[in-house]
């Protein structure tokens, strides 16, 4: 650590002590005004305080005259496999506009309320991300159509089926409309439909989308396919802005595979580097070895550079093409080259042409068949731009004469969404299956909405070979109707979907020609979810896939597109890892859900480089910010400015998802909408803006609420312990900080000191082992946590009082080797720092702060180390947090439940319908009480008490944190540290057969944030490994 | 000392319940059919047999839905009883006498066919209905009495009614005291004033009165009334708030008159045939209708009667319509609390009683205990773990060897707040 001179940091304003902030840094709830105000000297006077006191007498007086009359409803005919109180769990499968997830979802009486990773599928192996684990709320969207409609007015079905089918039928051209389709049988119906009307084409485009690659692959290897990544294989890593951890074609597969080739021990002290060039600071980003800023105008030449670097190891003949001097650039050839068979380069361009050499390198690394899969390829994105595009002005000149959004939304999602609104008028037909009437299917004439997923049948091939089920968990809320049925009804079809599908998987049972009989395949099929063909499964498409090699059409053309030098300001739209494209914007979950970079809440805003703030005069403090007038691609709007650290200069960065204008509630009018900036006029949808952008900085104010200067850690630099590889290999403690204290005459550890005489924990140890080196910052547990605890969501006014009630958060820590005490310097330090994340909720602590400082003992320590929150006990004086040396704490300031205030952010607990997805077993908090992480306390009863009833231990892993089990990478271990056997006992290398509270544990990474003032948490964490030379930043 | 009283109580019930079992048997012989078999291995199938198929309605010694079984083969011909264990209903309608007689007699209640037994199965079936379970009544009684004897005797050294004879008595004997007090002191006073040998200034003391008033006004007087009116004021007021949100006793009336004396006492309806989530989940589950319609099916009314009890009739109509039946809950625990069932009763097994009361005599469920967090945590306190046979304690119980203490409840966290509360 001595070596370490580094500065840690959380926002700018730290870096640069701004007064303000220090002012406001040691307090976790500045003196800021409540929502209502109070008195005029903003605090209470003595009558308000009598007054409440009558009042309170006399409420409970009146409450304690009658108690009201419960009652308990039973079913009439029990269903055999429901049980009140107890779970049943259900295989399924997520997917939304091309992206894919196998998960489990958790049914309570019926209801789902929670959905976890499917650990049998061979792509997503049991991770999650923020958007699937939110997406059970969206069930219970009050914003979905309750039935079908006819301009408006609602029908009935039959009735909708006549008039609609003889509307089809005398149409003419039908154009059907869809995200990319990964369901076989789905594809089927549509075929049928097709049949039954003559003249119909589907026509598919991704909101984000990868046509780049695919067309790259019909001109590099014949065949529009898109190859299947295997980061797990690859030693070298280059991505030239593809953030395949965050939002890139498949990033739950991505990132687990990512985290296989960056965990390391002593025994395989090995890892992956990987080299990130981007403009905008990334999820991908931040988590690499090397990053290195460029601008969108400069990124097909880097790629170009490096193809020509290679090519000249290689011994092939340079491409030609201006070649660019980045930083690492030279670096990244050289060890691509080293390693090659065994690197993978990436990119995030949608420009075929750079997709082509990005190709081309992958096949001079020889990657072809190790990291890049050409022949089993993945169906996940497969929208086309160009297709689109032409529909899109056939709809304008009159040539549909029918079109069908079969679940999508282009009008809002796709670059021409404002031309294809004005084309859709012009067909004599529109229909389409939204679940809510959405921005597309507020212009169509026939609205048939189809189930939300978690109540419909459907099977999806997302990988050749690789298929897999989805079930319905709930019996439909509303009058809906699944899109597939209503395509086969109109196809003059009556079949059920379900009877549909199985007619599927029965041929494709049969020409696989095994097992036992069809019911047991799908029994089986049904209970795994996913089922994995063997090698010997042929598909229609089995061309052998072989390189043509040629790509000097995609050099002239990147000549001609990139420069080395940008003309002017340049924009790159990005997807944030929460809200991704917007589909699912109407879900709080994902708003509340700080963002892993920037930590905004509820907003859109401009990132920009430091440089650029200072030399347009904005200082951000705390969020306080100031709006800036854009225009670029002939559209203009106003937008607020978020100073980024680690974005390119030159660049600015604007999310998409946003600006929607029906979706529901939580999402209209929130932020700008980024999709009318997308070009997709060059024949795909550019993302890169490199010309013709203008930002001004206006003087309006404005305020983004963002947590990351909340929770200061008080200038302790040891909070996060990291070192480099090499470091790490010649001395695996590495990067540790040792804190020892003076007494009697001698240097002890803190733990050698305790004004505590010690707990002993005679059955369970619950302890937590966080891997800083395998957390990618993805933010998947802290919305798994908020669905699994009930945890309110505040909205941005009250988190901009810091007031948001997250129990888990990821620290996000900026670094760089350069202090700042001046602009100069700050600027070189926020220039491309590097970045640490750090999941923090209640540490658990053996001596807990907390726990002393308790007046009424609400909260007081477990036989099992856990710290427990009793909120009936809790009279709200917050002693507690301000004692927290962790600031986990959380307060209720307000009843966030069953509110009005709150009705328009805090949809699960505000309505009959949004409380559905309210888990059971856990008490939604009162006003005035604390909460906090209690380690889902009512999975380890419920674990527990299973073990009980079948008299048996407790096995490891029968109980997971949802955190825990959320994390696509693995990086929370849970488990019993008195258990030898358990996982998390074996990573901390706890040796003794020991039941006191304070265990000694072996491996040199471990160790408790703030381990000197020796609170002795049971939460550990592992040093963050840089995979790259000393001193650098 | 009252465990010793208790147990002592039990053996002399269980003795006198076996001379008078004994008895019984006496007076009750009768001829078993020889063909029938006698083996241990035959009876026990056969209990199987009977437990899977006829003890909803039958029982060995006692009349419930059907006869009492026991000496069935001596009442009537072995062929004759296979063939109607087998399809009662082809005997009914064929108009053999005896089953006609039997199916009046039991309500037209129709007897399910048991045509898939087999021989062997039949024979071992009335082995157990001959030879089985000759214990169970008696041993079922004498466990019941154990357990209330042991209730009864865990109230403490002296019952409470004893302690307050015992005050009568005291405050009986004092006031006694007292006025033999008063006595002497007249006597005294009289004696002395009548003696010459006493001054003017001895004669004023010994007839001074006692000045009352001067009493009442004084401090010390007032201190201590006002403190004690103070003391009761507040006892009054804190008794008053423990019982807020507390409604032992609570016996709402329920949409259907529903007996729990009659199905569980009576009829002695295992609670768990109803209360199907109660080893398994946190609930215990009312039943839905179809568990009522499982017997109701056959049974239309009660003692009896002809046609179809009102009460019966709202089942019916449920299940008709489609519309569940709103039971009124009797056992409220606050949103804060956790209750897990099968934590009590398939692990911890704690009867249904301990909680419930006696709901086997309860015409209308009330609510027996107070259920407060208090009496949660007596029980907690004084409760014993079952260890035995449970892997998932034996480390525990390992650790626990040296102690002398019995393990409680307590000693495994029975006693912290994220037990119940989270």
């Amino acid at each position: 650590m001595k070596e370490n001179k580094k500065t840690y940091w959380k926002g700018l304003e730290q870096l640069t002590n701004d007064p303000e902030f220090v002012k406001h840094a040691d307090q976790e709830f500045p003196g800021f005004t409540s929502k209502k105000n109070q008195t005029e000297d903003g605090g209470s006077s003595r009558r308000d305080f009598l007054k409440m006191m009558g009042f309170s007498v006399a409420a409970a007086s009146l409450a304690a005259c009658e108690a009201p009359v419960r009652k308990a409803i039973p079913y009439v005919n029990k269903p055999v496999d429901i049980n009140p109180s107890i779970p049943n769990y259900y295989a399924s499968t997520f997917s939304s506009d091309g992206n894919y997830a196998s998960i489990v979802v958790k049914t309570r009486e019926g209801r789902p309320i929670k959905v976890d990773g499917n650990s049998l599928s061979p792509i997503t192996q049991g991770g999650t991300n923020a958007i699937v684990e939110a997406s059970v709320l969206s069930l219970y969207d009050k914003a979905r159509l309750t039935g079908p409609q006819i301009n408006g007015q609602p029908v009935e079905w039959p009735a909708l089926d006549a008039e609609l089918g003889s509307k089809l039928a005398s149409a003419g051209s039908i154009k059907i409309v869809a995200n990319t389709i990964l369901s076989p049988s789905t594809d089927r119906a549509i075929r049928q439909f097709a049949e039954r009307y003559g003249d119909v084409e589907l026509v598919t485009y991704d909101p984000i989308s990868n046509y780049g690659i695919t067309r790259a692959s019909e001109v590099y290897y014949g065949s529009n396919i898109l190859p299947s990544y295997h980061f797990d294989k690859a030693k070298v890593i280059v991505s030239f802005g593809a953030d395949f951890l965050g939002s890139w074609i498949s990033s739950i597969e991505f990132a687990r595979q990512y985290s296989k080739g960056r965990k390391i021990s002593k025994e395989n002290p090995e890892m992956s580097r990987h080299f990130q060039f981007e403009s905008n600071l990334s999820l991908t980003g931040a988590n690499a070895d090397y990053r290195t800023t460029l601008t969108p105008s400069q990124s097909g030449l880097a790629v170009l550079s490096l193809y020509n670097m290679i090519a000249g190891k290689a011994g092939a003949g340079s491409a030609g093409g201006s070649n660019l001097d980045l930083p690492h650039l030279a670096r990244a050839a050289d060890e691509l080259w080293a390693n090659r068979g065994n690197t993978l380069v990436v990119s995030g361009s949608n420009d075929p042409n750079v997709q082509v050499i990005i190709h081309a390198i992958n096949e001079l690394l020889g990657n072809t068949g190790t990291t890049v899969d050409v022949e089993n390829p993945v169906y996940f994105r497969k929208g086309n731009d160009r297709r689109m595009n032409q529909l899109v002005s056939e709809l304008n000149a009159g040539k549909v004469g029918a079109v069908i959004f079969y679940n999508c939304n282009p009008v809002y999602d796709f670059g021409g969404g404002q031309s294809l609104a004005e084309g859709i008028a012009k067909a004599k037909v529109s229909v389409s299956t939204a679940e809510v009437k959405n921005e597309t299917a507020s212009l169509v004439q026939y609205l048939t909405p189809d189930h939300h997923y978690l109540e419909s049948w459907n099977d999806f091939q997302p990988k050749k070979g690789s298929y897999s089920l989805a079930q319905p968990t709930i019996t439909p809320l509303f009058n809906t109707r699944q899109a597939q049925e209503s395509f086969l009804k109109w196809a003059g079809n009556s079949i059920s979907y379900y009877d549909f599908i199985r007619e599927d998987w029965q041929a494709l049972y049969e020409s696989l020609g095994e097992g036992a009989d069809f019911q047991s395949f799908w029994d089986k099929c049904l209970h795994d979810g996913v089922y994995l063909a063997g090698e010997a499964e042929g598909t229609e498409e089995d061309a052998t896939v072989s390189a043509t090699g040629d790509i000097a059409a995609a050099v002239s053309a990147i000549g001609q597109t990139y420069q080395a030098q940008g003309s002017g300001a340049e924009l790159a739209v990005y997807a944030k890892v929460g809200i991704g494209s917007g589909t699912f914007a109407n879900n709080p979950w994902l708003h509340e859900m700080p963002d892993p970079i920037s930590k905004a809440t509820w907003d859109n805003y401009l990132t920009v480089s430091q440089k650029w703030a200072m030399e347009n005069g904005l200082e951000m403090k705390e969020g306080a910010t100031k709006m800036a007038n854009v225009s670029a691609n002939g559209v203009s709007f106003t937008v607020p400015v978020l100073v980024q650290p680690g974005q390119a200069e030159g660049t600015f960065g604007l999310a998409l998802g946003y600006g929607r204008t029906a979706a529901g509630r939580v999402a209209d009018g929130l932020g700008v909408n980024a999709y009318p900036l997308l070009d997709a006029s060059k024949g795909f949808v550019s993302y890169d803006i490199t010309e013709g952008v203008s930002v001004s900085l206006t003087e309006e104010a404005y305020s983004i609420a963002q947590t990351q200067t909340q929770q200061t850690f008080m200038g302790r630099d040891f909070v996060i312990q990291e070192a480099t590889l090499d470091e790490y290999k010649e001395d695996a403690s590495a990067g540790r900080y040792h804190p020892e204290i003076y007494k009697d005459g001698e240097f002890v550890k803190p733990s050698k000191i305790s004004l505590w005489s010690g707990h002993k924990y005679s059955m369970h140890h619950w302890g937590l082992a966080i891997d800083m080196n395998s957390c990618i910052g993805c933010a998947a547990c802290t919305v798994a946590c908020r669905v699994e605890n009930n945890v309110a969501v505040v909205g941005k006014q009250e988190v901009l009082n810091r007031r948001e009630m997250a129990w888990i958060r990821i620290d996000r820590y900026y670094s760089s080797p350069e202090t700042a005490n001046s602009y100069k310097e700050l600027e070189k330090a926020a220039d491309n720092p590097e970045v640490t994340f750090q999941p923090m909720m209640c540490q658990h602590c053996n001596n807990a702060p907390c726990e002393t400082v308790c007046p009424v003992v609400a909260t007081t320590h477990s036989s099992e180390g856990l710290n427990q929150m009793t909120y009936n006990r809790c009279i709200g004086t917050r002693y507690c947090a301000n004692n927290c040396p962790y600031k986990v704490r959380r307060f209720n300031w307000f009843k966030y439940h069953d509110n009005k205030d709150f009705a328009g952010v805090n949809m699960a607990q505000n309505d009959d319908l949004g409380k559905m997805v309210l888990n059971p077993d856990v008490t939604v908090r009162a006003r005035g009480v604390m909460e906090k992480c209690s380690m889902c306390v009512q999975r380890i009863q419920a674990g527990k008490l299973a073990a009980k009833r079948e008299k048996r231990e407790v096995k490891d892993g029968d109980i997971n944190v949802a955190c825990a089990a959320a994390c696509p990478t693995e990086a929370l271990v849970f488990g019993d540290l008195n258990d030898n056997n358990s996982r998390v006992s074996k990573m901390l290398k706890i040796e003794e057969n020991s039941i006191e509270a304070i265990k000694e544990v072996n491996e040199e990474r471990a160790y408790h944030v703030l381990e000197e003032i020796n609170v002795n948490p049971n939460v550990w964490y592992f040093t963050k490994i840089r995979n790259k030379d000393k001193n650098e930043a | 000392m009252s465990i010793k009283r208790s147990l002592l109580g039990v053996s002399f019930r269980v003795i006198h319940l076996m001379v008078l079992f004994f008895l019984f048997l006496g007076f009750q012989a009768y001829a078993v059919d020889p063909e029938v078999p006698d083996s241990e291995d035959a009876i026990s199938a056969g209990q199987s047999i009977f437990n899977a198929n006829c003890k909803t309605c039958h029982r060995l010694d006692q009349k419930l839905i059907g006869p009492a079984l026991r000496g069935v083969t001596d009442r009537r011909e072995l062929d004759w009883t296979k063939r109607f264990i087998l399809n009662s209903q082809v005997l009914v309608q064929s108009g053999d006498p005896i089953a006609v007689e039997l199916f009046e007699e039991y309500n037209n209640t129709v007897m399910p066919p048991m045509d898939f037994l087999g021989e062997g199965e039949l024979m071992n079936l009335l082995a157990y209905i001959e030879y089985g379970d000759k214990a169970e009544p008696e041993a079922a009684a004498a466990a019941g009495d154990a357990a209330a004897g042991a209730e009864g005797g865990s109230a403490g050294g002296i019952p409470s009614e004893y302690l307050t004879i015992i005050l009568v008595v005291l405050v009986i004997v004092l006031i006694l005291v007292l006025v033999v007090l008063g006595l002497i002191v007249s006597v005294l006073t009289k004696y002395m004033n009548n003696s010459d040998k006493l001054d003017a200034e001895d004669k004023e003391f010994i007839n001074q009165k006692t000045d009352y008033l001067a009493i009442l006004k004084s401090d010390g007087f007032i201190v201590i009334v006002t403190t004690i009116v103070l003391a009761f004021v507040v006892k009054t007021a804190v008794d008053g708030l423990y019982t807020v949100g507390v409604q032992q006793g609570y016996a709402p009336s329920q949409p259907i008159a529903y007996s729990h004396e009659l199905h569980a006492g009576q009829y002695e309806i295992p609670c768990q045939y109803c209360h199907t989530g109660v080893e398994i989940g946190k609930s215990a589950n009312i039943p839905s209708a179809n568990i009522c319609m499982n017997c109701h099916m056959h049974i239309q009314n009660v003692g009896g009667q002809e046609g179809i009890s009102p009460e019966i009739a709202k089942i019916y109509a449920a299940v008709d319509n489609d519309q569940p039946i709103e039971w009124v809950r009797v056992h409220n625990l606050p949103d804060l609390a956790y209750f897990n069932h099968s934590q009590h009763v398939a692990v911890g097994g704690v009867e249904c009683q301990t909680c419930h009361g006696p709901i086997e005599e309860m015409e209308v469920v009330y609510q027996h205990s107070s259920l407060t967090m208090g009496w949660c945590i007596d029980c907690h306190r004084n409760t014993e773990i079952t260890t035995r046979g449970n892997e998932y304690y034996d480390k525990l119980v390992q650790l626990h060897s040296e102690s002398k203490d019995a393990l409680k409840v307590k000693d495994i966290g029975g006693l912290e707040c994220a037990k119940c509360h989270y």
